[in-house]
């Protein structure tokens, strides 16, 4: 590939954000943009596991949603159970509540993530026929135990009380929490390319996603690896689940449908199997999501497939195509 | 005895050569075909006559399904889409009182139409790629479209659909001949029954024909291994794209039918995940591969829909006591059950009641 083609999945976020601003005010495109670049970064937490799953053990599975909902759920109940630090007048007070959330929710769906790779992904090796038909029925099951756990009505979910409301600079609105959610997307997104970049497993990682046979036959589990890797997927999907929870405030169980499709968009665009991919492309789903809902509301869901078809036409394999062989 | 001989090469004739392949299975379907076509005399009653009409069209429906998820190995999402486009068809004319058989004849074919300029607009961008992405792709497409059609009020009405009335040789107020026949008053609700089983019976012998023809075996081929097919010469692409293409027209002509059925349709009706989940079922229960198969996994289906909510509410009542037990068997939670039961399918049973069937008679053989 020439140095031009290499480059050209780059230009498109800027490109795209650039385009916005003359379509509105500079205010509302700031904070449109905002908020945007903070969807993105929730999605980039929900979507990371699957991209990484399907790239490693060519896996889709399509009841990664139910951990997004199942964190989502946890957020219900733990910020309602920490109430006193959620209503403190006290910024470290608020955080500390999100924090525990945050934890609760990882640790949680995390172990029904082993459990489920344990009891419904194990048995499916290899056929996406299977995996398909049996992650579906997973889908419903989780999402209708949830109902049976938590009720059918939708929740309020209790927003720390210095992280509501805005700033407002240059006439500019700015959602704290969402700041907040850039933060911790950004720490997150560090965190993996640190750890995929930097560490042996994050290469032994690497190597598996590219060719998975030859890891195996210098002697790595990579089986052993892929669990892990499953695990910390789910995590990070019950930590978008909380972070979604809290900026939505209201929720019911149509949420893990919603984010089916908007993550599988999200990693069709970036090209299965590419972290960096599922980052750019989250950034893109959110930025294009938040700019048609000011500026055409109805047609918000058509634009996010809008952009997924636009880039399939010019990237048949998303824009960061993993090598594979 | 030569008349026999002759007779069963017709009949052979009708289903193009492919039996259901075992004992049990032929007397399951030749059970199911004679109930179907004596429904309005043997099961008399709206309720059931009801229900033996959403047999008919689901028999169609799940056999278009199984075209692609049994023949060519592919798993689309966007079926109940197809099936929602040919109610709406038939509902939109008819809704805006133009009633006449002009008016279905149009709206279904309309809606055949759209439902194959779709199909094949996402067979040609996403079976191009990667198969999985066709999974995904129809996904999103089918929640846009379920979208659209509660937004868009004036075409669709909406969250509440539409209602309408039928030309009068099917509404409830016609009468065939004006004795009653065999105790039965052959009204608009029998014409409309056998209207709906005619038009099923044929589609689902159009499909028998298509599977056992050259293409249907090319499909078959790609199922099993895409890359010889397609370097023996076949372009895969183009006959992946004519199955979804083919099983979205019959999915909108027995969207049409279940118009003529409900004499509404809605967003909830036609299009909900619920029915995609239902047809899922349908082809995993009965045999994927098979056609058999899912005709008699639509009437399980339907059948026990028909009854699982009260059993469900019977074993709520009787777990009162029982804390978090009775919220399991509440009867909203049937998805819950057919999920279970879905899984168990797919993990204990994959090749389903004809498939399995068919196994017993080769290893014996």
């Amino acid at each position: 590939m020439s140095g031009l083609n290499r480059a050209a999945p780059w230009v498109v976020l800027p490109v795209l954000i650039l385009a916005a601003l003359p379509a509105m005010a500079f205010s509302s495109w700031v904070t449109l943009t905002l908020a945007g670049v903070a969807m993105g970064m929730m999605l980039f937490l929900m979507a990371a596991g699957l991209t990484l799953v399907f790239g490693l053990m060519d896996v889709l599975n399509f009841a990664h949603a139910a951990f997004v909902t199942l964190g989502a759920y946890l957020a219900v109940s733990t910020l309602g159970a920490l109430s006193g630090l959620v209503e403190a007048n006290s910024l470290v007070l608020n955080l500390l509540a999100l924090v525990v959330a945050l934890l609760v929710a990882a640790a949680v769906s995390g172990a029904f993530g082993f459990a489920f790779e344990r009891v419904i992904i194990r048995r499916v090796y290899g056929s996406h026929l299977q995996q398909i038909l049996i992650t579906v029925g997973g889908l419903i099951v989780a999402e209708q135990l949830l109902v049976v756990v938590w009720g059918a009505e939708p929740l309020h979910v209790a927003k720390p009380l210095l992280l509501r409301g805005s700033f407002i600079i240059g006439g500019a609105a700015i959602e704290k929490y969402r700041v907040v959610a850039v933060g911790l997307g950004l720490l997150v997104f560090a965190a993996m390319h640190l750890v995929l970049n930097r560490t042996r497993i994050g290469l032994l990682i690497r190597a598996g996603v590219e060719n998975r046979e030859m890891v195996e036959a210098l002697g790595f589990r990579v089986r052993r690896l892929f669990v892990g890797v499953f695990v910390a997927g789910t995590a990070l999907a019950g930590i978008g689940g909380v972070m979604w929870a809290v900026y939505q405030e209201l929720i019911t169980t149509a949420i893990g449908a919603d984010m089916t499709i908007l993550m599988f968009i999200v990693v069709i665009i970036g090209g299965l199997g590419s972290v960096t991919g599922c980052f750019v492309g989250a950034m893109l789903v959110g930025l294009v999501a938040n700019y048609t809902e000011f500026l055409a509301p109805k047609l918000a869901l058509g634009s996010s497939i809008a952009l997924m078809v636009l880039i399939l036409l010019w990237r048949p394999r998303g824009l960061f195509p993993v090598a594979k062989q | 005895m030569r008349f026999a001989t002759r007779l069963h090469g017709g009949a052979l004739r009708i289903i193009s050569g492919d039996r259901p392949g075992h004992p049990i299975a032929s007397a399951l379907v030749i059970a199911l075909l004679l109930g179907l076509a004596a429904a309005p005399f043997v099961f008399p009653g709206t309720r059931s006559m009801a229900a033996a009409a959403r047999i008919c069209i689901f028999v169609v429906l799940a056999a278009s399904y199984d075209m692609l998820l049994g023949y060519t190995g592919i798993v689309s999402f966007a079926h109940t889409m197809f099936f929602a486009i040919g109610a709406y068809g038939v509902a939109i004319p008819l809704a805006r009182g133009w009633v006449g058989w002009d008016a279905v004849l149009f709206g279904t074919v309309c809606g055949v139409a759209l439902a194959v300029v779709l199909a094949v607009g996402i067979g040609l961008l996403s079976l191009r790629v990667r198969r999985i992405f066709f999974s995904m792709i129809t996904l999103a497409v089918a929640s846009f479209a379920q979208l659209l059609a509660t937004q868009l009020r004036d075409l669709t009405g909406g969250e509440d659909g539409l209602t309408f009335s039928l030309p009068t040789a099917l509404g409830p107020a016609f009468r065939l001949v004006s004795e009653p026949v065999l105790g039965v008053r052959l009204d608009g609700r029998v014409v409309t029954y056998y209207l709906i089983f005619a038009v099923s019976l044929a589609l689902f012998l159009l499909m028998l024909r298509i599977v056992n023809a050259p293409f249907g075996r090319v499909l078959q081929a790609i199922r099993e291994n895409e890359f010889r097919a397609e370097a023996l010469g076949y372009r895969t692409v183009v006959y992946r794209t004519l199955a979804t293409a083919f099983s979205a027209a019959i999915a909108a002509v027995a969207g049409a039918l279940m118009a003529l059925l409900l004499r509404y349709n809605g967003p909830e009706a036609t299009m909900s995940f619920s029915i995609m989940v239902d047809i899922l079922l349908m082809v995993v229960i009965g045999g994927m591969g098979t056609l058999y198969g899912p005709a008699l996994g639509a009437a399980v289906i339907v059948l026990a829909q028909y009854y699982l909510q009260s059993g469900l509410q019977a074993m709520s009542d009787a777990t009162a006591g029982v804390p978090l037990l009775p919220a399991l068997f509440h009867p909203d939670r049937w998805l819950l059950w057919l999920g279970v039961l879905f899984v168990l399918i797919v993990y204990f049973f994959p090749a389903g009641i004809v498939g399995s069937l068919r196994r017993r008679v080769v290893r014996s053989g």
